[in-house]
């Protein structure tokens, strides 16, 4: 796999091919059995702690439910970063964490507790916290799952804008077909840990593979069977012929 | 098989047990280590103070009051059949600082702040708020371990020394408001038997143990947690029963070295 960059990329298959696991070797979390993940000319695993902390610098990462930090209000979960790792001075902090806020839309909510947003006001804000320090890689772990049909519009609008005036690289880890389809450039399917099918989005809605097909079209029957394999059917349920 | 899967199932478990006392040992060490952040940002402990100790402020005071009044009761009770009764005061106090005071704080402490602890931590693993620090290059044994073992370490000995103070009013109002011992032997003969190296010295490094032990305690169990409702529960559990059972097993240990033939 490759992610140029500049580009929105999507990585979809079924729950437990290895999409999340994938995100973690990127990020550094895990160590690969075989193969590598370069990024920005340096390999992942090689790393020590401190070149790994580093390169994690250059990445930000929006996980399923936000991953806000609950003890924390929304200006100091995005502002959170800005003072670990930088020695801005707060005045300048109080500017940038507004001007990352009012990207999201959520410039208001700047007092709130995470407990007080809803689902998709916390994804916007994990969104602001993710791209604080301006990434040159931002991965996103189903940004999509459980939001209503405004909040999946405003969160894939905000993925595709973002991206864009960063000129960064975004990874988008997602179960949604329609709505990843719209917003990004390339996207990979993976099954059982390996790459299946590859296309930009008109290629897949085009594309008469039958796993694709199945995924794209959610039909029920197909390459991924129905019924979980087992045993015989009258076996089981101890009939003769 | 029975006699086989026996053997199994303990060699699992003695296995499962000594890894994890190994991952502990390495989980303090990283605490240790990675402490230096903490004392510059002296903030992040205070924070953590004011949840671990000044939180478990009126559960130390009241049991305090009535661990104090019950020994003044208890006490007075004995005295009297040695016609002891005006040594209730060094009874009650050394009973407090050398014993009950460490012992029954760490106890409610374990309880209170231990078990808040380590659901805090689980909860925090199983909303992946601790992955997403990693991912922002944030270390957060560092950030979020440390402060919370330094304030549970310098709280300990604070809340047990109230605990002490506390009990010794009350052992005061049952003792000589209630029953009627002389205040004046009540205060005076405290203040010639109590050492201060010896028994209150002495009860301050018991409860700094036991601080320590129940603050890694809690935070190895939430950090090491599975990330699920049922994971975090379980961590709760076995952080209250762990801490007890090694409150009391080190205050044997400290007791047979400190005050042995004394």
């Amino acid at each position: 796999m490759t992610f140029p960059k500049g580009k929105l990329i999507a990585i979809m298959g079924l729950s437990g091919c290895g999409k999340t696991t994938l995100l973690r070797h990127i990020g550094g979390a895990l160590k690969p059995a075989k193969g590598y993940v370069k990024m920005d000319g340096q390999v992942i695993h090689e790393l020590d702690q401190d070149g790994l902390y580093r390169m994690r610098r250059k990445m930000g990462m929006l996980f399923q439910f936000g991953a806000l930090f609950t003890d924390m209000s929304v200006f100091d979960n995005v502002a959170f970063q800005m003072r670990e790792h930088t020695d801005l001075p707060e005045e300048i902090i109080h500017d940038l964490v507004l001007m990352k806020l009012h990207a999201v839309g959520l410039r208001s909510t700047f007092n709130l507790m995470p407990s007080e947003l809803s689902g998709g006001m916390a994804r916007r804000v994990a969104l602001a916290r993710a791209v604080a320090l301006d990434p040159m890689l931002i991965m996103y772990d189903e940004p999509f799952a459980g939001l209503d049909p405004i909040s999946l519009t405003v969160v894939g609008d905000l993925i595709r804008r973002l991206n864009d005036a960063l000129g960064a690289t975004s990874i988008v880890v997602t179960h949604d077909v329609q709505e990843s389809l719209k917003i990004v450039d390339y996207v990979y399917f993976m099954a059982n840990g390996v790459i299946v099918a590859e296309g930009t989005p008109d290629e897949i809605r085009a594309s008469d593979e039958d796993f694709v097909r199945q995924f794209v079209h959610g039909e029920i029957d197909g390459p991924v069977p129905f019924h979980y394999p087992g045993g015989d059917y009258r076996q089981d349920l101890n009939l003769r012929d | 098989m029975p006699a086989t899967k026996t053997i199994k199932i303990v060699g699992r478990r003695t296995i499962n047990a000594v890894w994890r006392i190994g991952m502990a040992a390495r989980f303090f060490f990283l605490t240790l280590l990675y402490s230096g952040s903490s004392f510059r940002r002296f903030h992040l402990i205070i924070k953590e103070l004011f949840s671990t100790g000044v939180m478990s402020l009126i559960i130390i005071i009241v049991a305090g009051l009535f661990v104090g009044m019950v020994l003044g009761l208890q006490g007075y009770e004995t005295l009297k059949r040695y016609g002891s009764e005006s040594a209730l005061g060094v009874m009650v106090a050394l009973g407090l600082v050398r014993e009950l005071g460490p012992v029954v704080a760490a106890l409610l402490f374990a309880s209170r702040a231990g078990s808040a602890m380590t659901a805090e931590i689980g909860l925090m693993k199983a909303t992946e708020q601790i992955s997403a620090m990693e991912m922002m290059a944030v270390n957060p044994i560092a950030r979020i371990v440390a402060p919370r073992f330094w304030a549970g370490v310098i709280s300990m000995p604070l809340l047990a020394a109230l605990f002490s103070a506390v009990g010794v009013f009350g052992g005061y109002f049952v003792g000589v408001v209630q029953i009627g011992v002389d205040e004046g032997s009540f205060w005076s003969q405290m203040q010639a038997a109590v050492d201060f190296r010896e028994d209150i010295l002495n009860g301050v490094i018991k409860s700094f143990v036991f601080g320590t032990a129940v603050t890694v305690i809690a935070l190895f169990e939430g950090y090491d947690a599975p990330p699920t409702a049922e994971g975090v529960s379980g961590a709760t559990t076995r952080t209250v029963v762990t801490s007890s059972l090694v409150i009391l097993m080190l205050d044997f240990v400290l007791t047979a070295i400190m005050f042995r033939g004394n």
